[in-house]
């Protein structure tokens, strides 16, 4: 069983191959899609169990020793998020069968959600530079056929905009592996890693460090490089509006977390000193944009980008609180984004519109969609019991051990304008007068309030058992913070 | 042979960036064009350019050159083939669907159409 790792990167994409062959039924497209996700997710849980209790897992594809073919690398930061992933989609796919409609189901819509979990999966998984790059490739290949399935004018119009920013950091990213490899001649993470060590971080790594920062950041959407993603997410509809939302930002954090822990960690008071500020500064135009908006996605969307400040500030800091807390904050994050947009999405379906003002009093006609809207709301500003306390309350904690009490105060001030964007949505959807809406499908609503139900129980779960999670968190930390740890699992054949 | 190798590519990505920035959809995909160009060659430089022989095993050759390299552009190659083509008639949709290939006229524009 030494394969698993790969198990939940090849069942959705085999799942996602059989599916192209079933164009026409719907039905048993749904029926296999559920099947595939199901099965990697049990795969990626055993995977986390086995990396829980044996260390680090990985893979050498074809048996070539470490440095010379592509390792796949497990630990529990990558076997985390490749949970999560999993879940997070297996709801939204649920979802999607209410609220997507049948042209869209029968044109290649689960294929090509599998086809990016696929790259996400291995994104998260690899161990090599330039496969990180081709895994990239594929989940956004798959998501640019998701951002413009349908082929409404606004999403072409945004389609082509989001493939030309991320063509270009494609080409950097091409471009940066190509400077890396001159330097050290290996394309192998742990590789690298030694590599630079024996070097000693002369200044050529530390402009690769900030190309890769530009790189990953145009992915992630840090500040100023998230220019592209409001007005890109908004265009698809909410179930792919969600794993976009949720996923794909994910990836470049991650990808900024492995390169800044494992690979530049000899001049930090340099390279993490552009992360922190940029961070902070990320924090705070995703606050500015969370509350000029009066429309349901606008805000949820700013509220990806104060979520990716404040996960980057963390990491930035690389401190074990923070550190731990970045980890806690970023799983968190994933399961209540998600949540938050499949209730916009319920909230947009019973009401027509995504314009806050034409909204109100829905109260009276939806109370249990307005119940679970507000938990989802208090978890994601980080009401204690709720998952987005904790790791908040690490990365402060880190924070003001480092003595960055601006950093700290910056990541409180930002819970208050994300309660205060969250809870606007509630007192204006929900509150006041009812306004007449046009009747819909009871049975719809209900059918699209069960999944959403189910993540945000999850997240719950996820805060209130913080007990259960916390040896993963702890051990993903100590592999973040020690790169040897990850050095010697790849190299220990 | 290297400084002359980073000279061109220096000059490709300045067409490209100068593409990139025009209000033609079409110069824009152009410039992409150039801009991959640019990174193969990039990627073939900084291998090194030394070596005498095709990265092929043959007797009495010693001297390959870094086939690792190739190999790494072959697939970068393939990938951004790929993209082209979707970017392509992904703007021929945009044009027969909004009449205009400038990029100005694609503004959003509105919060709520």
């Amino acid at each position: 069983m030494t394969n698993i790792v790969l198990f939940p990167i090849l069942i959705p994409f085999f799942f996602a191959i059989v599916l192209l062959f079933f164009k026409e039924n719907i039905i048993v497209q749904r029926i296999l899609v559920s099947l595939g996700l199901a099965l990697s997710l049990v795969s990626s849980i055993f995977l986390a169990y086995i990396v829980h209790t044996d260390g680090i897992q990985t893979v050498n594809l074809g048996s070539w020793a470490a440095p010379y073919g592509i390792s796949m690398v497990s630990d529990a930061f990558s076997a985390l998020l490749v949970t999560t992933t999993l879940i997070v989609t297996f709801f939204v796919v649920i979802y999607s069968f209410y609220a997507i409609d049948e042209g869209r189901e029968r044109n290649y819509y689960y294929p090509a959600i599998l086809f990016m979990i696929t790259g996400i999966n291995g994104a998260f998984t690899t161990g090599d530079i330039f496969n990180m790059f081709v895994f990239f490739e594929v989940l956004l290949m798959a998501s640019y056929v998701l951002i413009v399935l349908g082929g409404e004018k606004r999403q072409l119009r945004e389609s082509i905009k989001y493939m030309l920013v991320n063509v270009v950091s494609s080409a950097l990213f091409v471009i940066t592996v190509a400077y890396l490899y001159s330097i050290v001649g290996t394309l192998n993470m742990a590789d690298i890693s030694v590599k630079i060590a024996e070097v000693d971080q002369p200044g050529i790594i530390t402009v690769i460090g900030i190309l890769f920062l530009i790189v990953f950041g145009i992915k992630g959407a840090i500040f100023p490089l998230y220019f592209w993603l409001p007005s890109a997410y908004a265009a698809p509809p909410i179930p792919i509006l969600t794993l976009f939302g949720a996923l794909l930002t994910k990836v470049g954090i991650y990808s900024i977390t492995r390169t800044y822990t494992l690979f530049f960690v000899h001049d930090v008071g340099y390279t993490h000193m552009w992360l922190m500020g940029l961070s902070l500064l990320t924090i705070v135009v995703g606050c500015i944009g969370a509350l000029a908006y009066f429309d349901l996605k606008q805000i949820i969307i700013y509220n990806i980008v104060i979520a990716v400040g404040v996960i980057l500030y963390g990491v930035s800091l690389m401190d074990d609180f923070a550190m731990a807390g970045s980890v806690y904050y970023i799983v968190h994050d994933m399961l209540i984004k998600a949540a938050l947009f499949l209730l916009i999405g319920i909230i947009i379906f019973v009401t027509g519109t995504s314009n806050l003002r034409e909204i109100s009093g829905l109260m009276k006609q939806y109370p249990g969609l307005g119940w679970v809207y507000l938990i989802a709301a208090f978890g994601l500003a980080g009401i204690p019991p709720l998952s987005g306390f904790i790791g908040k309350l690490l990365i402060v904690q880190g924070s003001f051990n480092a003595g960055h009490w601006i950093g700290a105060i910056a990541v409180l001030l930002s819970s208050l304008v994300v309660l205060l964007s969250v809870i606007r949505i509630f007192l204006y959807a929900f509150w006041g007068e009812p306004k007449e809406t046009k009747p819909i499908n009871r049975m719809q609503y209900k059918k699209m309030m069960i999944p959403t139900t189910l993540l945000v129980i999850l997240s719950v779960v996820y805060g209130v058992g913080t007990e259960w999670f916390m040896p993963l968190i702890t051990d993903s930390k100590d592999v973040l913070l020690d790169p040897s740890l990850y050095i010697d699992a790849v190299f220990k054949e | 042979m290297e400084l002359l190798t980073a000279i061109l590519v220096g000059v490709l990505f300045t067409a490209a960036v100068y593409l990139i920035l025009s209000r033609s959809l079409l110069k824009i995909i152009l410039g992409t064009g150039l801009l991959s160009h640019g990174a193969h060659l990039l990627i073939l430089t900084m291998g090194g350019l030394g070596g005498e022989s095709p990265p092929v095993i043959a007797d009495g050759v010693t001297d390959f050159a870094d086939p690792l390299p190739q190999a790494l552009i072959l697939t970068a190659i393939v990938i951004s083939f790929g993209v082209t083509a979707f970017m392509l008639v992904l703007s021929y949709r945009l044009y027969a669907v909004h009449k205009t290939d400038n990029m100005n006229a694609l503004r959003g524009n509105d919060e709520h159409d």
